[in-house]
């Protein structure tokens, strides 16, 4: 099965290239370069020793024995996004954009961030290459988030404070939109999540779905005969770790897929950003999708207890496979991933991000519905030190 | 074609006259101050009307529009109160066009064909929908045409020939040239290239041409319609909006478009 349809950059209904006319000959230039340059040998001979010698892949595939023995149901494995370097999957598609960048003859580099850590991927690989790099954030989340608006400016990228709207994800990434209108001859922009315009959500889920390949490969090699896991677990903000792990699989008819949103206070209340599972289809950020949207299509204010999962919107192609049934979207609140945080730092000293920790705890779910003898694989997507301070607090801890 | 668009710039082209067209958004500060304002802009000789509908992540325009869309959504404006407050503009005003500019996902909720019908109802003109490429148009134009509406195209310093002709392909009423790569607000840059290429567009699509984006001033108009045929003023309005006394801005926002109009009909 392919999620692609026949209208270029669409999946099903959604996607699109829903932007103002005067970026779309770069839209366009984009998917050009995209098509030619990223299947090339030359592409693929810088960008594999990169990933390997400077990201750290692959990653590896962790069957976390105590989690399984806790839960009481299938095998769970891990798959490591939260060693590569940085400390999350978010360097994948980062240096992919970056090499990209440079093979267009582009000299600058741009980027959003919410919780930080697409921003310093990309602060990290315009370092590495000697790129100057400017990174939107909303002064909300600088305010959550210092520590990674330290490591960005560690590297050499100015962070630009946004104080429209909520002065978060969403804001930042229309600023970088903004100053993308404004430097289109120059400016490449690296979006972090599989959203905006086409080929931005094709080419982030390229990128990533090398987490996939891998894991299917180890899960093959590792799991005694089994070829295939059971079920595939990772949480959903934007999409990108999930669709990278995904991706690879959707040939697979066997495998469940699970994407797991953030419930924040609980969907009921209002106060989340489960938007697979309660929103209604819109337009946001160039491309069509689901959003949570008032009755007027005005994009309402998101919560969660991770910034990475804080935003209104969603990846086109996890759009398209939520209404096609192959992938089924469920929400876990702060409390329940919060557990999971905590459930992780126990039983196997990993301590996962905030966002990986919703995965983490409706993974466990998933095992006990499907008993011992299945497979369970989970994108552990990101470390979380970042999340200390926020995880501390809300213990009503006083740290550092 | 919208009937009062069409006779507006043939009379416009027999008098030798510049279009002059004011944006404000509705509902800042309210909707009933809105109706007054557009009110001032008809009576001091606006020759067209752009009413920007607000919306929540308005990503084509700059700090002065966003805000005022911030506030117009804050004190509760809706699609249903900018489009009664527009029929009863269209009560009083029968001959003023009126565009309606905005973003697609509040047409997209409501649904294009519903949406189309009640903007027309209400007696708008034509749609500027900013985050629709000629790609994406043809879910909306359609609509918008069956039911007299035109759409009007945006053409921008990066739209080369064959973009300028796909885009004049879903485009009619005129042709809306952004002066510049950015969005609105910014400052007006090195006036020559626009020229040019406003001869260029016109050629290419056979509208009348009007020129928006970082125009502020009388002088900035007057240096404008010695080539174009009209020039669109927005964030300086609005911004004149934001900063009236309570219950000053429709008579300031009356004397700011006197003040383009007697500078535009001395040339």
């Amino acid at each position: 099965m392919t999620s692609q349809s026949p209208r270029a950059g669409r999946f099903g209904e959604f996607g699109g290239r829903y932007v103002s006319e005067i970026l779309m000959p770069n839209l366009l230039e984009l998917e050009r370069a995209f098509a030619d340059i990223v299947p090339s040998a030359a592409f693929a001979a810088e960008l594999e020793p990169l990933l390997r010698h400077y990201v750290g892949r692959p990653s590896p595939l962790y069957l976390a024995e105590r989690l399984t023995a806790h839960a009481g149901g299938a095998r769970i494995w891990l798959k490591r996004e939260d060693l590569n370097h940085t400390g999350a999957h978010k360097i994948n598609n980062c240096v992919g954009q970056v090499l990209l960048a440079r093979h267009m003859g582009k000299t600058r580099i741009i980027a959003e961030t919410g919780a930080g850590q697409h921003g310093v991927a990309t602060a990290t690989v315009a370092a590495r290459f000697g790129m100057p790099c400017v990174v939107f954030m909303g002064s909300e989340d600088i305010a959550r988030q210092r520590l990674n608006v330290f490591r960005m400016r560690l590297l050499g990228a100015e962070v630009r404070a946004v104080e429209s709207g909520s002065k978060t994800l969403k804001d930042a990434m229309n600023e970088a939109m903004r100053d993308w209108v404004r430097h289109v001859d120059d400016t490449f922009y690296v979006i972090g999540s599989a959203s905006g315009p086409h080929p931005y959500p094709t080419m982030v889920r390229d990128f990533q779905a090398v987490i996939g390949r891998e894991a299917r490969a180890q899960f093959a090699e590792q799991a005694g005969g089994k070829t295939l896991p059971d079920a595939l677990v990772a949480c959903v903000g934007g999409g990108s770790n999930a669709i990278g792990l995904f991706h690879p699989f959707l040939d697979a008819p066997s495998v469940r897929m699970i994407g797991v949103e953030a419930a924040g206070d609980g969907v009921g209340t209002g106060r989340h950003a489960a938007t697979l599972v309660a929103g209604s289809v819109g337009v946001l950020h160039g491309t069509k999708t689901y959003l949570l949207q008032d009755g007027d299509g005005q994009i309402t204010e998101t919560h969660s207890v991770s910034a990475g999962l804080d935003y209104p919107g969603v990846g086109p192609e996890h759009a398209f496979l939520k209404d096609t049934g192959r992938v089924e979207y469920v929400a876990v609140t702060d409390d329940e991933a919060l557990a999971g945080f905590e459930l992780l730092c126990r039983q196997e000293g990993i301590i996962p991000a905030l966002e990986s920790s919703h995965a983490i705890a409706h993974a466990v779910v998933v095992a006990r519905e499907l008993g011992p003898d299945a497979d369970v694989v989970v994108n552990l997507s990101g470390r979380g030190d970042k999340d200390t301070h926020t995880v501390a607090a809300r213990m009503g801890l006083e740290i550092g | 074609m919208s009937d009062r668009l069409t006779s507006t710039f043939s009379a416009l082209r027999d008098a030798g006259r510049t279009a002059f067209i004011p944006y404000v958004t509705a509902g800042d500060p309210d909707l009933e101050t809105t109706g007054a304002i557009l009110d001032a802009l008809a009576e001091a000789g606006a020759d067209v009307i752009e009413l920007g509908m607000p919306f929540s992540d308005p990503m084509a325009d700059g700090p002065v529009i966003e805000a005022a869309m911030v506030r117009a959504l804050a004190n509760g404006t809706t699609l249903d109160g900018v489009l009664s407050m527009l029929a009863g503009f269209r009560a009083r005003h029968p001959s003023v066009p009126v565009v309606l500019f905005g973003y697609m996902n509040p047409l997209l909720r409501r649904g294009v064909e519903a949406a189309c019908q009640a903007l027309a109802d209400a007696g708008g003109d034509a749609l500027l929908v900013v985050d629709l490429p000629p790609e994406e148009a043809a879910e909306l134009t359609r609509p918008a045409k069956a039911r007299g509406l035109d759409f009007i195209g945006l053409f921008t310093p990066t739209s080369d020939d064959a973009r300028v002709s796909r885009i004049a392909e879903e485009a009619s009423g005129f042709a809306y040239y952004v002066s510049m790569g950015g969005v609105t607000g910014d400052a007006l840059k090195d006036l020559d290239p626009v020229a040019a290429r406003v001869t260029e567009v016109r050629a290419l699509t056979g509208l009348p041409v009007c020129v928006g984006f970082g125009v502020r001033t009388p002088d900035d108009a007057v240096r404008i319609a010695r080539f174009a045929d009209g020039v669109v003023v927005g964030t300086a309005l609005v911004d004149l909006i934001a900063k009236a006394a309570p219950g000053e801005a429709a008579a300031a926002a009356g004397r700011f478009v006197r003040g383009f109009r007697e500078a535009l009909d001395a040339l």
